[in-house]
């Protein structure tokens, strides 16, 4: 079991300053630029999707700013469907399918297992290389005129009558793929071949299981998705016939090619994010998951089932009607791997110990907002139901709650949990948690009146509405704006932080895990010498024990020679 | 199963990742690690069967039509090629397991000429298709000698003039109906080809690369595992031949 | 160079030494695939209906088998790899699920409702 020594007990910032550690080993930008460090590259991604973050959201201002009046003039028409595209592309491909895989996963999951750095350290690097081409092509193509034909490109419109830069568009995504790809490809060579040795599949941690089965969907469904938007840059730039049903084409056919990869595309941003709660739930109720196999099964259950509903977007479009009962009954069933995982988290946190920091504020409201959104996914699950609802705001508000509501709030828990490992510097506790609980109120108030204006019957992707919407679009954009402040609070403390945030032991929190054993930041090569686990995952038995008894925490086996700080308001 | 001695077993002291702990753990990472990767092309390259099986359930008699403007023969000969190819590519890694470098670049090299011979026949077919205008686009015309001719070159959806005065058509015209669904195939072909051509050629950079790096005697391809893996990718690019030839050139009855 | 003879290095740890395949196992799948690809488009020049496409798959399935077996090693190797290697033909299967749209759009309501 190896552990860094400090020599000496003293608490000294200096001390810690002087310790190399995998950020100020090399100062220079090669050393960044070419790093094979999945530290690094962690750091590099978190840059980037960060800067493509706002310029999504930049473009949901626009949208929100647009729906304030029932007749907007702020936008014409096509420049509306422009910002709803470019928001959705955006969202999607260069923010929440990177999001905690491409930052956490490479920063926490070869710490987690024991591991010195992923299997493929290289194609670790062309991953983000190819993230970032993909993101400068689509930037190329906003500031060339964006797209409008939104982030599904339904054809023939994508691929014959839009006259915007789709091709472009395409391109970036396609890019991005392989890097996603990549990173898949990376994920689960590490974890069948470099967990460290004792660390049975059933002693990872509950995150490492959750970036197995996202590796999983990863490569199963993005090289579909990547051919399909290939065939409709061929229709469109050569003229060749595909989907046009002028000579003959299926648009629906693109419909199911897409949706094949789409739909557990959002499984890709859902699974992370669950992840990061099950370690974040179980640090902070200071308690083993309840059920731990299920959650982990349950991981592999939604990634795989994950596969078999991509009809329920297509009930409306064409697809037959023996079809639409096939994809509804098993989008019912995929509900029962996500449900139990819910119910898990809650048994953990019955008779826990509970500790409200930041990242359990946003861990517990995730599973709330989870809730919501996947609960009003099996209303439009049910044939009749989506008749009404598909294609209004009930639809919209549905996948922001759990993209935002879900995803998101999972991505703020892992940031504000591995801050202190990832920097080596703790961000202001208060200011977070009222971060969260303005991002929590924000967000609520920007997406819960959507539900009702879908019910009422507002479509998507309009810009004129009835005038009986006006009062919940208003309420919904000034949300909104209640929201951008969540979004921009954190981002100002954080980097604040890495100047003036105290300096972080290496286990803040008194979590368990392999990555709270060694250094914040840790060393470039992680561990000393690999670590022989003999123990199972979220045993914090000895934790509890330790911490009613008054001592300094930490697992025996994991000792700091500096207490933990802990915040008491 | 028995296994033939070593002659010159490969002991060499060969360079291990510093994220690995052994050898042996790193060849393994590496050979799941190519076969994960092959299973992102097996999806790849699924989806265009798919969308040829759709468009092949719904337009039997153009597929049928359109397959037999098709080079069987010359699909045949490339078919040949690429197997011969995969038995040319299997030698090769034999040979470098048992650290015989001539034998090595013998094989390799005969491995990259078959891949040349493949792209060599593909220009043949294509020029000669591009002749017959049956590359997909504006430059599209089905000839076929037959009654089918007619039904062919009838509008698959007649298009009347756009009415006028309806909003949002906005600089919607109306295009000139084509033709039926043999357009649809030679898009499909010309694509599916067209891949498989670009992989064959990735195949060719990348062997040739490891020829020449085993010439040179370059430290990294000390060990036999970089050929291997380059051997599993130019098996695959066999496979996806094996099934590409006869569900395209072969397959056009109902 | 390699180090010839007995010289083991254990620096690096434990070293399995890599499984040589006799050569008449290649030529003899070469052979067998040269049969099977003549099979095909001897078959493929007879009208069989519904029969074509069934044999013309198993054929191509069986020379994939032999090409992934033999040729790529899966037949030795790991079995991991031997899981990966038919892990993504399965899930093309799912995909092509989509055929079962297509195949129902042309079926006749059930009578007396349902």
């Amino acid at each position: 079991m190896s552990s860094i020594s400090v020599p000496g007990a003293v608490p000294v910032p200096e001390s810690r300053k002087e310790r190399e550690n995998y950020l100020n080993i090399q100062h220079t930008v090669a050393s960044w630029l070419l790093t094979l460090d999945h530290k690094r590259i962690a750091i590099l991604y978190l840059l980037g999707i960060t800067f493509m973050f706002a310029i999504g959201g930049a473009a949901a201002a626009g949208i929100r700013i647009a729906l304030v009046r029932p007749h907007d003039t702020f936008f014409s028409n096509e420049v509306y469907n422009k910002l709803f595209s470019i928001h959705g592309i955006v969202m999607v491909f260069f923010f929440l399918v990177p999001s905690i895989p491409a930052v956490f996963g490479n920063f926490a999951l070869p710490l987690m297992i024991g591991a010195r750095d992923v299997a493929f350290p290289r194609l670790n690097l062309l991953s983000w290389y190819l993230y970032m081409t993909g993101s400068f092509l689509m930037l190329l193509a906003i500031i060339f005129g964006g797209v409008d034909t939104g982030w599904t490109f339904y054809t023939p419109y994508s691929s014959v009558y839009s006259d915007t830069n789709v091709s472009l568009v395409i391109f970036g995504v396609f890019i991005a793929g392989f890097s996603s790809i990549a990173t898949g490809v990376n994920f689960l060579v590490t974890i069948h071949k470099m967990r460290a040795p004792g660390m049975t599949w059933f002693r990872m941690p509950l995150f490492v299981w959750a970036m197995y089965a996202t590796s999983i969907i990863m490569i199963l469904g993005t090289p579909v998705v990547a051919i399909t938007l290939f065939l409709v840059a061929m229709e469109r730039i050569f003229g060749f016939c595909v989907f046009n049903p002028v000579c003959g084409g299926d648009p629906l056919l693109f419909e199911h090619l897409f949706w094949f990869y789409s739909h557990p595309a959002v499984y890709i941003m859902i699974l992370p994010s669950m992840g990061v709660v099950s370690e974040v739930i179980a640090c902070f109720s200071r308690k083993r998951i309840f059920g731990y196999e299920f959650v982990g099964f349950s991981s592999l259950a939604i990634a795989l089932l994950g596969f078999l509903v991509w009809g329920h977007h297509m009930f409306v479009t064409g697809e037959s009607m023996y079809s639409g009962m096939v994809f509804s009954l098993l989008s019912f069933l995929i509900a029962v791997p996500s449900a139990i995982k819910v119910f898990n988290w809650s048994a953990t946190l019955y008779k826990g110990n509970i500790w409200l920091s930041a990242p359990m504020i946003y861990a517990l409201g995730f599973i709330g907002l989870f809730t919501i959104g996947g609960l009003t996914g099996l209303y439009l699950a049910s044939l009749a139901v989506d008749v009404h609802l598909n294609m209004t705001y009930f639809v919209v508000a549905h996948f922001h709650y759990v993209m935002v509501g879900g995803a998101i709030f999972g991505f703020m828990a892992a940031l504000h949990f591995w801050w202190p490992k990832m920097t080596g510097r703790l961000y202001p506790e208060s200011w977070a948690k009222l971060a969260a609980l303005i991002m929590f109120i924000g967000f609520n108030l920007t997406f819960f009146p959507q539900f009702i204006l879908g019910y009422l019957g507002m479509p998507r992707r309009y810009h004129y509405y009835l005038p009986e919407y006006q009062a919940w679009n208003i309420l919904s954009s000034a949300g909104a704006s209640v929201l951008a402040v969540g979004y921009i609070i954190p981002f100002c403390y954080l980097l604040w932080s890495l100047f003036k945030g105290a300096p972080a032991g290496d286990n803040p929190w008194g979590a368990v895990g392999l990555e709270w054993t060694i250094s914040s930041p840790p060393p470039s090569h992680n561990y000393d010498e690999v670590p022989i686990v003999t123990w199972e995952a979220y045993d914090y038995e000895p934790v509890i024990q330790a911490e009613l008894a008054g001592a300094a925490v930490g697992h025996p086996l994991m000792t700091t020679e500096e207490p933990y700080i802990k915040e008491t308001e | 199963m028995s296994t033939v001695e070593l002659e010159h077993p490969t002991f060499a002291p060969q360079h291990v990742g510093h994220q690995f702990e052994e050898l042996d753990q790193q060849n393994d990472a590496y050979i799941v690690g190519i076969w994960i990767f092959l299973v992102t092309e097996i999806m790849f390259f699924g989806a265009l069967f798919l969308a040829l099986t759709i468009y092949r359930y719904n337009y039997a008699t153009a597929f049928e039509e359109a397959h037999n403007a098709l080079n069987w023969k010359l699909g045949m000969l490339n078919t040949f090629i690429l197997l011969t190819s995969s038995f040319f590519m299997a030698m090769a890694v034999r040979a470098k397991t048992l650290d015989h470098r001539s034998e090595t670049k013998m094989w390799l090299g005969l491995t990259l000429l078959c891949a040349f011979g493949f792209l060599t026949v593909k220009y043949f077919e294509y020029s000669a298709e591009i002749r017959e205008h049956h590359f997909p686009g504006p430059t599209f015309r089905w000839e076929a000698p037959s009654r089918a001719n007619v039904e062919a070159n009838t509008p698959l959806i007649q298009m009347s003039e756009a009415p006028k005065g309806i909003a949002g058509l906005g600089n919607y015209t109306p295009q000139p109906i084509e033709h039926h669904a043999h357009q649809l195939f030679f898009s499909l072909y010309f694509i599916m080809t067209g891949l498989h051509g670009l992989h064959v050629l990735v195949g060719i950079l990348v062997l040739g690369c490891l020829w020449v790096l085993i010439a040179v005697k370059h430290p990294a391809v000390e060990d036999y595992i970089p050929l291997e893996i380059g051997g599993i990718y130019w098996h695959f690019v066999d496979i996806v031949w094996i099934f590409l030839y006869p569900l395209v050139y072969l397959i056009g009855r109902q | 160079m390699a180090a010839h003879g007995t010289t083991h290095t254990h620096e690096e740890g434990g070293h399995h030494e890599p499984h040589v395949v006799p050569v008449w196992y290649y030529v003899g799948v070469y052979i067998i695939l040269l049969v099977l690809l003549v099979l095909t488009v001897v078959v493929s020049r007879f009208d069989l209906g519904a029969l074509n496409i069934i044999v013309a798959l198993l054929v191509a399935v069986a020379k994939t088998s032999l090409v992934i077996l033999i040729f790529m090693g899966v037949k030795w190797a790991s079995r991991l790899a031997w899981i990966w290697s038919v892990f993504g033909f399965i899930w093309l299967l799912v995909l092509f699920g989509t055929l079962g749209d297509y195949i129902t759009r042309e079926w006749v309501h059930l009578p007396m409702g349902w």
